[in-house]
């Protein structure tokens, strides 16, 4: 029988964080992202790693380090994946095979633009006609290269992260475009809650900034074109805002059951008090005017982890920069908090590190624990020309010491993906 | 494991197409038929033969035309059966019961642009600059909706947008393997009592060069002519099939309260992942079969998903005879060749429907698939992915 201590309000195992690992344009590891983002620093940069002729969007938060020389999205993906699980696990001091669930949230994969010119080489005069698939079924046929399929192996990243890190069991990959790292998350809370393991894994990964993504997000004109200078691209809940900034990293939890965490004396730097998701019919790529599917995720995690609206401290907000996301995460925020709302801050880390996309609840869930556990606020940097119709305490340009003790994470994505996160200061 | 409670999980839609028809009736017949003919093609895209989708009217599940345009045949393909589950499970006009249901597609990418990647690799071999001829093009010739039919997560959200499924949406991607842990998370989430009806599956669109090209790039497509499915042994052997396939989990206690029809229970379902060697590979099957105690009798209807290739069939065929060699096995893609994503769940399907009907299903495949003396009361649904992952899932008649 489990002690009512190790429960929460609905029964279930209480899930807590005992390792954390976090890589983005702002560096390598935990402790040089919290002090520059806490500081208000940005990883935002010029794009270096291919040309950007013909492109509006001129910057970026691509990760230049560690493993930079990487040309494939899946092998960057994975450098950036295994970095941070290796800090996560140093940090958890779980050494040797970690035992328990992976939960992987990975862009999806295909061949890189530099693979299928390096392959067309291959083509002979008489391979004229028709389209370059055929081409290559043909030249793959006669000469096979083993690195198309890895790279195309969706599978791929979590297998290679399983291998490394002896996870148990079949490995899940998953996409929630914008919510994945969230996603990540829930899904090893719920393994833990469901009884079936006493640990998990949530790996959050993305490094996918190429020409392509760039070109495609552009033309959703889903990102900021104000290029120069780049660190004051990303400007949340600013009336001037014109897009996000697009990013990769990082981010790695180890959760586990407080009482499994307890007894083998790890330290627990925070609750996954609550999850909460809720997907919205209005459109592919923008969320419904009513914010009303947002509204509901949030409640749901409220509900989930068994609080009040007024119990929130915080919020790390989505917050990407776009027109629309900043004005619907308002509109929802306000509905669900009401006169409240003014009371409590709410700051979008994105302001520093731009969008990592598929990495990004997961990164700003770790940035989360570290807000509780320094009783440091991050700021919403660039908040030079307030947006008026968005009334709220955005933490402007500068951190702000104040000890919270719940807070709200928000992940918003494309194909109607929303998903809350509730975390919390560890029990006493 | 559970024992059998009010969260006991079960099958109550079924939304399948594959290459030889669209529907659960469509299969009923096929499966009740003396003998099945599959619908291979090996002029399409030769010299490897697959199942096409079959003929398909969009428009009986996507009325919208705005709609079917945003989409690729994936995309489309997936949305497709889902509507067919919904409504085969009644809940397709249930507005409260579709905005809280929750979903898990089990999906790949939809289809790229192969008129724009052509022009770029053909500008390609005149120019040196070539990062700077992929912007110029790009640039001008992608079109944005063709970005969004290729994103993994836009086949579950085009389903929100079409049929309203609202309640919650995941997308596990990971070849075969990705169907394994779709149905296994929904399974696991309604015995903890934390969802009550959940569409879960996939669709796999095999006509594509654009992804014919990556399996060929480890020479693993079978050419014409396709040899016995068994006998694939030293080299090759996937040949690739069409299918969309949705089912709606649902828990005991929600399905009775609505009087739906149930077609069979799902007992267990886990997966696995690891090295391929012989040892090892046995070690994980063997694990999954003793933990979800998969049964080996003449009541044992076993659907077998594998894919054909060589090394990975060999495996799947000594586990096969060494633990079901009493039960009726039917492999699956001799017959609707190898659908990925949507393989597992394709088993789980026509177990269900075998279940409910008390079928006698002719055989699929030579070699292993031997006929059946009796209907089923049991199935185990194999899953071994062609590179990667196992799976095994146990049903029964309800």
């Amino acid at each position: 029988m489990t002690s009512p201590a190790f429960t929460d309000h609905m029964g279930r195992p209480i899930v807590v964080v005992t390792g954390m690992g976090v890589v983005s344009s702002l560096g390598e590891g935990l402790e040089e992202n919290w002090n520059k983002l806490s500081s208000g620093i940005s990883g935002i940069h010029k794009i270096e790693r291919f040309a950007t002729n013909e492109l509006s969007t001129l910057i970026c938060g691509s990760v230049d380090f560690i493993g930079a020389e990487a040309n494939s999205i899946v092998d960057r993906t994975y450098i950036l994946a295994e970095n941070t699980t290796v800090e996560a696990l140093a940090d958890a001091e779980i050494n040797g095979e970690f035992n328990g669930p992976l939960f992987l949230a990975a862009p999806p994969a295909e061949p890189d633009w530099e693979d299928r010119f390096e392959l067309a080489k291959e083509l002979t005069p008489e391979q004229k006609e028709g389209s370059v698939y055929r081409k290559f079924l043909d030249i793959l046929h006669d000469k096979p290269k083993r690195s198309f399929f890895e790279s195309s192996q969706f599978g791929m990243v979590s297998e290679r992260l399983a291998d490394k890190f002896g996870t148990r069991g079949l490995p899940v990959t998953l996409s929630t475009a914008c919510a994945s790292g969230a996603t990540a998350i829930q899904l090893g809370v719920e393994a833990i809650q469901q009884g079936r393991t006493d640990r998990a894994l949530a790996v959050a990964t993305d490094g996918s900034v190429n020409a392509e993504q760039v070109i495609r997000f552009s033309l959703l004109s889903a990102l900021s074109t104000q290029n120069d200078p780049p660190e004051k691209a990303s400007k949340p809940f600013s009336k001037d805002r014109d897009g996000f900034v697009i990013a990769e990293g990082a981010a790695t939890l180890v959760l586990e059951s407080l009482e499994a965490a307890t007894a083998r004396g790890a330290k627990i730097h925070g609750v996954i008090q609550g999850c909460g998701e809720k997907a919205d019919h209005f459109h592919r790529t923008r969320s419904s005017p009513d914010a009303a599917p947002a509204m509901a995720a949030i409640h749901a995690a409220l509900d989930d982890a068994g609080i009040k609206p007024e119990d929130i401290g915080y919020i790390n907000a989505h917050g990407t920069s776009t027109p629309e996301n900043d004005k619907m995460e308002y509109l929802a925020l306000h509905n669900v908090f009401g006169d409240n709302l003014s009371k409590i801050p709410v700051s979008s880390n994105k302001s520093m590190i731009g969008h990592t996309l598929t990495a990004a609840g997961a990164v700003e869930a770790i940035f989360s624990v570290m807000t509780i556990k320094t009783g440091t606020l991050p700021p919403t940097i660039n908040y030079d020309n307030p947006d008026t119709a968005i009334e709220l305490d955005v933490v402007p340009n500068v951190k702000r010491e104040m000890q919270v003790d719940s807070i709200l994470s928000n992940s918003f994505g494309f194909g109607g993906q929303n998903a809350c996160l509730v975390i919390s200061a560890s029990p006493a | 494991m559970n024992t059998k409670s009010k969260n006991d999980v079960v099958i109550t839609g079924i939304g399948l197409v594959t290459s030889l028809g669209v529907g659960v009736g469509a299969h009923e017949e096929l499966l009740n038929s003396g003998a099945i003919a599959p619908a291979v093609n090996d002029q399409l895209i030769p010299p490897y033969p697959l199942h096409p989708m079959p003929e398909i009217d969009w428009n009986e599940q996507i009325p919208r035309r705005g709609d079917q345009r945003q989409m690729g045949n994936w995309q489309k393909l997936g949305v497709y059966a889902a509507g067919l589950a919904l409504d085969d499970a009644g809940f397709k006009e249930d507005a409260d019961a579709c905005s809280t249901m929750d979903m898990i597609v089990c999906g790949g990418g939809g289809e790229r642009d192969s008129d724009v990647d052509t022009i770029i690799i053909e500008e390609s071999l005149k120019r040196n600059d070539k990062d700077v001829l992929l912007n110029e093009k790009l640039r001008t010739e992608v079109r944005p909706t063709l970005f969004l039919s290729q994103l993994s997560n836009l086949m579950a959200g085009n389903i929100s947008i079409v049929h309203k499924v609202t309640g919650s949406s995941r997308t596990f991607m990971g070849e075969e393997g990705s169907g394994v842990s779709s149905i296994e998370t929904a399974v696991a989430r309604i015995q903890a009592g934390s969802s009550t009806h959940c569409l879960v599956g996939g669709a796999f669109v095999a006509e594509r060069e654009d992804y014919l090209y990556v399996i060929e790039a480890v020479n693993a497509l079978e050419t014409s002519p396709a040899r016995p499915i068994w006998q694939r042994d030293d080299k090759r052997g996937i040949v690739f099939g069409s299918a969309g396939v949705f089912l709606i989990l649902e828990s005991k206690e929600h399905a009775t309260a609505r009087s739906a029809k149930i077609y069979a229970t799902i007992d267990g379902v886990l997966g696995d992942a690891g090295a391929r060697d012989e040892a090892a590979f046995n070690k994980r099957m063997t694990r999954l079969n003793t933990e979800l105690n998969a049964s080996d009798d003449a009541d044992t209807l076993v659907l077998s998903g594998t894919s054909g290739r060589s090394q990975a069939m060999q495996l799947e065929k000594n586990y096969l005879t060494s633990h079901h060699a009493n039960s009726a096995i039917r492999t699956t893609s001799a017959v609707f060749g190898h659908t990925l994503e949507a393989q597992f769940p394709l088993g789980l399907a026509l177990g269900a429907i075998a279940l409910k009907n008390d079928v006698q299903i002719a055989p699929f495949a030579e070699d292993l698939d031997a006929p059946m003396s009796k209907s089923a009361t049991k199935a185990v649904v194999t899953s071994v992915g062609h590179h990667r992952s196992e799976g095994l899932a146990t049903l029964s008649k309800a």
